[in-house]
């Protein structure tokens, strides 16, 4: 019983991880309609630039930061003004084409800068475990998944009462009728993709504070999309409970699976329940059921 | 739109795919070029274009799936590995004959295609491109976790090809069979597009909804797309692993790094042009010729860089297709076989064209 509790919480923690990836994905997806594959990649980039200022120029933990997110707003924007803007009104799947090229564009970077050993930052997220009877959690999960849960409630007021999240949602609804309200939709496409940046480079960071900063961070950041396929592409309280659930599932059946099959559940579970429940939901959980006419 | 002077006078003209007398000559050089081409041609060349034929298969394989039928699918990388790997465990462990294995490949990948096709009757677009990501995954998991079958993470040898007493042992052996299986898969893929099951495909791809209302068994149909299309992974797998001659998991991954990734697939057909046959050889050779350059480039960075040598293919592949797929798509979204019909269109209507 206390191996499935630790095993349901420490699957709460990633998961919370995976659900703010995932938050960025739909994000796009919602208002420019642009499956944006390549979140794995800007993630892994956004853990990479941290370690460049954190370790390489060892400069303090604050200013890193602020630049970090600088930095990843930036990228943000120019992926969407050199390489996706242009291929508005072109078909999805060449755009869908485009981010998967950014993968291996982004992946080339940072092997170029970084190569491909494995690094750490420095801690500075404690690392003795915080007990809970006979549950025990690690202080850097436990931290991520606190600013994770913070970074989604925020997200959720930005949405709901700032002006420019308000008009995001409208560029999502309906692009037409939100231009014809006066609404920029170029601003809008911009400031989803500089969102979805920011989001996926909290995420890396939070990841890689305690797997390491490495390549594989870009294959983890893909195990975002699945979450988002379960919850539903275009809905965000979907990436939060597929998020969950996704992480929860994987922490368990790896717990449980691996010892009988020799390992590796936890990196194939999210895909096969994936298959599975699009079997059944052929929109996810939370997703918009189209009511397609000829 | 015909060349001027060339008319439809019987059934047999109108269907005929080699029509005028330049395309017969062209038709015929390029095939004695390609047959001859050992002959005077560096080893190098050969490997190549060998590799380059393997590709192109599963290429055409991805262009009926997703071209014709309108389906996209990052899976086909899986398949080429099942086709791998079926191949082999059937000629080293049941001592089948390399003509029945290559065949026997192509049907399990399809059985296995079929597997994962059945979610496409309900779920288009990207849950579709999520869930043939997700079929890699599971296939290459799969693969790795049947240690007393596949060898496991470490991999197997395929053993070369032999037919009767007569083995394919060396790179130039191997050209002669690989080659007129590439042929017989292009004419094969050509002509799948002009009968009934083409046809259908092509409706389905422009508005499935109207192809079922007119009689269309969309999942009959998108079901065969995808065995179709996992067929030809599966004899691409078979072929690729004598190629290679011992095979495991890595070389089935979705990286850039690895020239039969999906990704490099996928990008192969939509750089040619979807939904043709044209589109899929031109994309083919457009990125195989890339790779070849990354490839080449790699020891002169490496000694240029000493400290990239370790990876400096994934850097360059990487950097490089990323590149050239987004100006490339950013200039010309619809392919290179769009632009080439512009071409032929304004070279026909000239003067009157610009």
């Amino acid at each position: 019983m206390t191996t499935f509790l630790q095993l349901i919480l420490s699957g709460i923690m990633v998961g919370a991880i995976y659900s703010l990836v995932a938050i960025g994905v739909v994000l796009i997806f919602k208002s420019t309609g642009i499956f944006n594959i390549a979140q794995g990649a800007i993630l892994m980039l956004g853990a990479y630039i941290l370690f460049a200022f954190l370790v390489q120029l060892a400069w303090p933990l604050w200013i890193a930061l602020i630049i970090t997110f600088l930095l990843a707003i930036a990228a943000g924007y120019l992926i969407e003004r050199f390489a996706l803007r242009p291929l508005i009104g072109q078909s999805f799947l060449a755009a869908f084409m485009v981010t998967l090229a950014m993968i291996g564009l982004l992946e080339g970077l940072v092997t170029l800068v970084w190569g491909t050993f494995g690094r750490r930052y420095p801690e500075f997220i404690p690392t003795d475990p915080i007990r809970l009877g006979p549950l025990v959690l690690s202080q850097e999960y436990t931290w991520s998944f606190f600013i994770a849960a913070g970074l989604i409630v925020a997200f959720y007021f930005f949405f709901k009462y700032h002006r420019l999240g308000l008009a995001m949602r409208a560029v999502a609804e309906d692009h037409q009728a939100a231009q014809s309200t006066g609404i920029s939709i170029k601003t809008a496409f911009s400031l989803s993709w500089v969102i979805g940046a920011v989001i996926a480079t909290a995420g890396g960071i939070l990841l890689a504070t305690s797997a390491g900063v490495t390549i594989s961070l870009g294959t983890v950041g893909l195990k975002a999309l699945p979450v988002v396929l379960l919850g539903g592409l275009e809905s965000i309280p979907g990436a939060i409970v597929g998020g969950l659930i996704i992480g929860i599932v994987e922490k368990v059946a790896g717990g449980y699976l691996d010892p009988m099959v020799g390992g590796g559940v936890e990196e194939v579970v999210p895909f096969v329940l994936m298959v599975i429940i699009l079997l059944v939901k052929p929109y996810g959980l939370f997703g918009q059921v189209r009511i397609e006419r000829i | 739109m015909l060349p001027c002077g060339t008319f439809n006078e019987t059934y047999a003209q109108d269907m005929a795919i080699v029509r005028t007398r330049l395309q017969w000559g062209l038709f015929i050089a390029v095939m004695v070029g390609v047959l001859t081409l050992p002959l005077y041609a560096s080893g190098y060349i050969v490997s190549t274009t060998i590799a380059t034929g393997v590709t192109l298969i599963a290429v055409l394989g991805l262009a009926i799936v997703t071209g014709y039928c309108g389906q996209f699918s990052l899976g086909q990388a899986g398949f080429i590995g099942v086709g791998a790997y079926t191949s082999a465990i059937l000629m080293t462990r049941y001592n089948m004959p390399f003509l029945l294995a290559v065949p026997a490949a192509g049907f399990v990948s399809a059985l296995v295609g079929l597997i994962f096709a059945v979610p496409s009757l309900r779920i288009k677009g990207f849950y579709l491109v999520m869930v043939t990501i997700g079929a890699h995954f599971i296939i290459i998991w799969t693969i790795v976790h049947l240690p007393k079958l596949t060898g496991g993470a470490d991999g197997m040898v395929a053993p070369w090809a032999s037919i009767g007493g007569f083995t394919f042992d060396s790179d130039i052996k191997y050209y002669y069979f690989v080659i007129p299986v590439v042929i017989l898969m292009t004419f094969l893929a050509k002509n799948i597009g002009r009968t009934r099951a083409g046809r259908a495909f092509v409706a389905i791809r422009d508005n499935d909804l109207a192809a079922e209302v007119m009689g269309i068994n969309l999942f009959s149909y998108k079901m065969l797309a995808f065995a179709m299309s996992a067929f030809y992974a599966g004899i691409a797998g078979a072929l690729w692993g004598p190629f290679l001659g011992r095979i495991s998991p890595e070389h089935f991954s979705n990286l850039v790094s690895v020239p039969l990734g999906a990704v490099w697939l996928l990008g192969m057909v939509i750089i040619g042009g979807t939904g043709s046959i044209l589109g899929a050889v031109l994309g083919t050779l457009f990125l195989r010729v890339l790779q070849e350059i990354v490839s080449a480039m790699t020891p002169i960075v490496a000694t240029q860089f000493p400290a990239l040598e370790r990876f400096a293919p994934a850097t360059f592949g990487g950097i490089l297709f990323g590149l050239a797929v987004i100006v490339f798509l950013i200039a010309e979204p619809r392919g290179l076989s769009h632009r080439w019909e512009i071409f032929k269109a304004s070279y026909r209507l000239w003067p009157f064209s610009r």
